[in-house]
């Protein structure tokens, strides 16, 4: 069975400027210990599309089903099941990372004590054990990621969502970033959902693109089926699917730098 | 425990630390109000006020509620700088109560209001203030009813808002005739007629005029019980909004 199933998902937000269909009718399945790639130009719809997904934003349109639980009738049962990383993060500058981690616990109904074993544990895992009591201010940009999903790994969830998850950040830290989700699942199983507008991160990180355009999907598929589809050849870049599909390339100023 | 109860607990002893840590904040919220006092007071002693009780007793109310109105109205401002960190939305994709994350907040606003309000009604009682030991102690449970409710619609409005530079000036068009039309300073009794009949469409004016009452030991009348059922409705109101914000959280 699909982890997340979605039919006719959409989300029309009301502006000043007249009503903004940001979201246009997207019908999803993701399967257990995929990592599945959310590619789309900024203004796409990704985010919106994970807000929905998280219980963050009710959809104005559709029906979804994730980890088991209806995303209407069930919000709850969902938070529970899901970890979710904005591309903002989510700690509080003026706190130390021993802090936030334990108030993620909390949050998360883990008593004192545990929470507190916890924030160590997920420090371990993840490598940042020096940082605890560093405020997050202190931390580099690589730091302060791994600190966030640290954050959204709090009650073990089997599903994990990542908004942009290496946008801004330098190659080294998102190769070693890269490495973590791939351990995530291959230690855990976890499920992943990233959103990116880096060709060479869906490339390498993603078993399978679901490419959104204008608040709809335009492609879907492995990234060899995407290029030989669309591009010609297993072996052509993904930018010149990418172009084949949207007719046009992410803008220069979103291009990925090279990764090491 | 509830996890209502546990929830509001975490979230309040969140906020209620980062507060403690703010000296800064903890400095001027106390230093405010006793200049008031010390500067603002004496002008007032021996003048004719038009309403019960000397000018301590109309005063003090006043400035109670004043502050409350200033410090309360503005608490959505650090929601604002906390959504652009993503934080509102990090606690609220996790199971805590979403009632819990506006009543932590609202909770440590109130209290930290109340603590404020102690200090300046003991300088008050320094510098010559006699009120009825009852009544200065209903006044607090007003101020704590009022800073409560209006700091949840505060935060109802930051998330409605987004900006700080749409929010600013959308408080001060609140606060000003909120302060101006309900008699916060002086009794609204003693100007003309048209301003007192004006100002009983402000609902604030009826719970300055219920504190004035509590001050000079008037319990059973009109004046409070209007002021009473203002306070509930207000943080009936709040508490409504808040919540609704909180759990959709302003598309
Ligand atoms: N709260 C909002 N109000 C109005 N429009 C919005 C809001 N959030 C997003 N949008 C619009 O919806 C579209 C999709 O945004 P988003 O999901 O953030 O795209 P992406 O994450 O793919 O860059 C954009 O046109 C954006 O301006
Ligand atoms: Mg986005």
């Amino acid at each position: 069975m699909p982890l997340i199933s979605t039919a006719g998902l959409s989300r029309t937000f009301t502006s000043k400027q007249g009503p903004v269909e940001a979201v246009r009718g997207i019908d999803l399945r993701v399967h257990p210990g995929e990592i599945l790639g959310l590619l789309g130009p900024n203004g796409a719809g990704k985010t919106t599309t994970l807000r929905m997904l998280t219980t963050l934003l009710p959809p104005t349109g559709g029906a979804a089903t994730v980890a088991g639980h209806d995303l209407f009738a069930d919000p709850a049962g969902v938070r529970a099941r899901i970890g979710y990383v904005a591309q903002s993060g989510g700690v509080d500058p003026s706190l130390t990372v021993r802090e936030e981690l334990a108030t993620q616990g909390r949050l998360y109904r883990l008593g004192r004590a545990e929470a507190a074993a916890r924030a160590e544990e997920l420090a371990a895992e993840l490598d940042f054990t020096a940082l605890l009591d560093r405020k997050t201010t202190a931390l580099s940009g690589g730091q302060r990621r791994r600190l966030d999903i640290a954050m959204g790994l709090t009650h073990r969830p089997p599903l994990l969502f990542l908004d942009e998850p290496t946008t801004g950040l330098d190659p080294a830290s998102r190769a070693a970033l890269w490495d973590l989700i791939r351990r995530l699942r291959a230690d855990h199983g976890t499920t992943v959902v990233l959103t990116t507008h880096y060709l060479d991160e869906a490339d390498a990180l993603a078993d399978r693109l679901v490419v959104v355009d204008e608040g709809r999907i335009v492609a879907e598929g492995t990234p060899a089926e995407l290029k030989l589809r669309h591009a010609g050849s297993a072996e052509a870049a993904l930018q010149e699917a990418f172009l084949a599909i949207t007719g046009r390339g992410p803008a220069p100023q979103e291009e990925a730098p090279v990764a090491v | 425990m509830s996890p209502l109860l546990s929830d509001t607990a975490l979230i309040f002893g969140r906020y209620a630390r980062q507060t403690l840590r703010s000296h800064f904040q903890m400095l001027f919220g106390t230093l405010m109000p006793l200049l008031y006092l010390v500067f603002f007071g004496p002008l007032l002693t021996g003048l004719p006020l038009g309403s019960h009780g000397d000018s301590w007793q109309i005063l003090v109310p006043g400035l109670l509620l004043q502050l409350g109105l200033f410090g309360a109205a503005f608490a959505g401002f650090a929601i604002i700088i906390e959504q652009n960190h993503g934080v509102v939305e990090r606690m609220r994709v996790t199971p805590v109560s979403r009632l819990a994350l506006l009543l932590g907040r609202v909770l440590r606003d109130a209290l930290l209001f109340v603590f404020q309000a102690v200090l300046l009604v003991l300088a008050a009682v320094a510098m010559g203030l006699r009120a009825p030991f009852g009544g200065v102690l209903l006044g607090f449970v007003f101020v704590a009813l009022f800073t409560a409710a209006l700091a949840a619609l505060s935060y109802a409005l930051a998330f409605k808002v987004r900006t700080p530079q749409e929010f600013g000036p959308a408080v001060n068009a609140l606060t000003m005739p909120s302060m101006l039309l309900s008699g916060l300073m002086l009794p609204m009794a003693l100007g003309p007629r048209w301003l007192d009949v004006l100002s009983h469409f402000m609902p604030f004016r009826y719970l300055v005029d219920a504190m004035r009452a509590a001050y000079v030991g008037r319990y059973a009348t009109e004046d409070m019980l209007y002021g009473t059922l203002t306070a509930l409705a207000l943080v009936a109101l709040a508490l409504t909004a808040g919540t609704r914000v909180f759990r959709t959280a302003a598309n």
